[in-house]
């Protein structure tokens, strides 16, 4: 980073603290009622407390573990399915269109159901987490595999190539910019199921303990947990496009 | 050859007359699963008494209520933070801060800051619904052809003039694109709002029907449920490709 580029960062990080200052104020001021609003200091104090304890810890490994199984399976299972569909023509031409139809289908809206056949249960959060976090994944494979450069299939059929060598070989290293960009668009989803899940079913993680933090108005601890949330959001996003970069490095050098 | 319009039909259809005759003969039982023919009468029953219209209704109301408040404001950040460089540069931080927070996380704060009904899910809506708006809003003016900004300062038209007369149509295509993503993602807070907590719209049908052990019910809410997300999306996507012709592609690939 150059000089006034790090110059700027300062003053945006001023801000942004200028802004906790201002919450701090409108917290002491008692502008709004502290059963609401508890000042940043309390927020960090209940933080502190909460890891200190351990209490915090394990919620937040439990909504990891929850997030991480789901989207693993979902990543495996979409992969996979999308390269089955997106290889063969005739697959895409009879499948495509009703996964199209299911791809603005709010995935909430199985939790009902996943709740009728499993019941409350860990399996049902893997079932909802997995199932929402499938469809960026399944979609961006697809796509990423039928618009694969038509010269390279030609190439490997002059190479007497067989389908999985295909795939491995040409198919999914040229689809990979579209797979891993939907794998970044569900980990997003994957975390905001996880909490929806963890509210509905009562399982151990963040979502059930800022519900409890709600449910008996213990603002410091509902603040902590949703900050704590954020950071979730923000390091996995970070960290899916450092990836991301890293992994599609190959690309930019050769074009 | 098989025509593809019908190609796309066979496999629905295939899926539901294999699952109504699998249900027939083994004389399902079952608090999970529907034949697909219960499914349909109970459809049609919810949509004579009413009750799935007055749900419809008042999700539809929470989503675009949500849309409206959380677009303008998006809207209204994205192009200053498009005009103004510094002021963008200055926010960086404070946005990137707030941004990743899930919006569902929100929902306990708004449950006891609001109670239940529409005024919390609206505003979770509403914060869910500024961020793609505020970040291709961003976008999109800051790519505005830097010429038109001269002639802008040329004809000495005045700030507000400028963002009417030049900077809004100019970044109109754009702009729409993320009020259709915007759009899509009112309909699914929504309804996981109603899902998770609160006690009204078509999430909370779903979950009364799926608590009553009605199969059928549930899942032809869920059907209803994904009919709404098909049509709100075909029905953005067709009103882009009319209102901007070619100029609706720019985007589309972000």
């Amino acid at each position: 980073m150059n000089r006034p580029a790090l110059y700027w960062r300062a003053a945006s990080f001023a801000v942004a603290a200028g802004f906790v200052g201002l919450w701090q104020l409108i917290a002491d001021q008692r502008l709004v009622s502290p059963v609401f609003l508890p000042g940043p200091d309390r927020a960090w104090a209940s933080l502190v407390r909460g890891f200190a304890s351990g209490d915090l810890l394990d919620k937040l490994l439990g909504t990891l573990e929850h997030m991480a199984y789901g989207w693993l399976v979902a990543s495996i299972a979409g992969i996979a399915l999308g390269a089955l569909i997106g290889s063969s023509r005739t697959m895409r031409s009879y499948v495509a269109p009703s996964l199209e139809f299911l791809r603005p289908l709010p995935v909430s809206a199985v939790i009902p159901v996943a709740i009728a056949m499993f019941g409350l249960t860990q399996s049902m959060a893997l079932f909802v987490i997995a199932f929402g976090a499938i469809w960026p994944m399944l979609l961006a494979t697809i796509h990423g595999f039928s618009a694969v450069e038509p010269r390279l299939y030609e190439v490997a059929r002059s190479l007497h190539m067989s389908r999985l060598a295909i795939i491995f070989k040409i198919a999914l290293p040229s689809a990979s910019p579209d797979i891993l960009a939907g794998m970044r668009l569900s980990v997003t989803v994957a975390l905001i199921l996880s909490v929806v899940c963890e509210i509905l079913a009562g399982l151990d993680g963040l979502g059930h303990w800022v519900l409890l933090s709600a449910r008996a108005f213990r603002s410091a601890d509902l603040f902590a947990g949703v900050m704590l949330l954020g950071v979730i959001g923000y390091l996995t996003a970070l960290a899916m496009s450092m990836v991301e970069k890293r992994l599609l490095k190959w690309r930019s050098s050769g074009h | 050859m098989i025509p593809e319009r019908f190609k796309a039909f066979l496999l629905p259809i295939a899926i539901l007359a294999i699952f109504e005759i699998w249900a027939r003969v083994a004389h399902l039982q079952s608090d999970s699963l529907a034949p697909p023919s219960a499914i349909a009468v109970a459809f049609v029953e919810a949509f004579q008494d009413g009750s799935m219209l007055t749900a419809t209704r008042d999700t539809l109301i929470s989503a675009f209520a949500g849309l409206s408040i959380g677009g303008a404001v998006g809207l209204a950040f994205g192009i200053a933070l498009g005009i103004f460089h510094i002021f963008d540069r200055l926010m960086e931080v404070t946005i990137e801060a707030i941004r990743p927070i899930p919006s569902i996380a929100l929902l306990p704060i708004a449950l006891i800051a609001l109670g239940f009904g529409y005024r919390m899910e609206i505003v979770i809506v509403a914060f869910a619904c500024v961020w793609p708006i505020l970040i291709l809003t961003r976008a999109a003016v800051g790519g505005i052809e830097p010429r038109l900004i001269e002639v802008s300062r040329a004809l000495r038209l005045s700030p507000v003039d400028r963002v009417r007369k030049i900077i809004i149509p100019a970044a109109l295509p754009r702009i729409f694109l993320a009020f259709r993503l915007a759009a899509g993602i009112a309909l699914i807070v929504a309804v996981t709002v109603e899902i998770a907590i609160n006690p009204i719209g078509l999430g909370a049908a779903i979950m009364t029907a799926q608590q009553a052990l009605r199969p059928d019910l549930m899942l032809a809410y869920l059907f209803w449920i994904g009919l709404i997300g098909y049509l709100l999306n075909t029905g953005l996507m067709l009103a882009q490709r009319h209102l901007f012709g070619r100029a609706a592609l720019v985007g589309d690939s972000a």
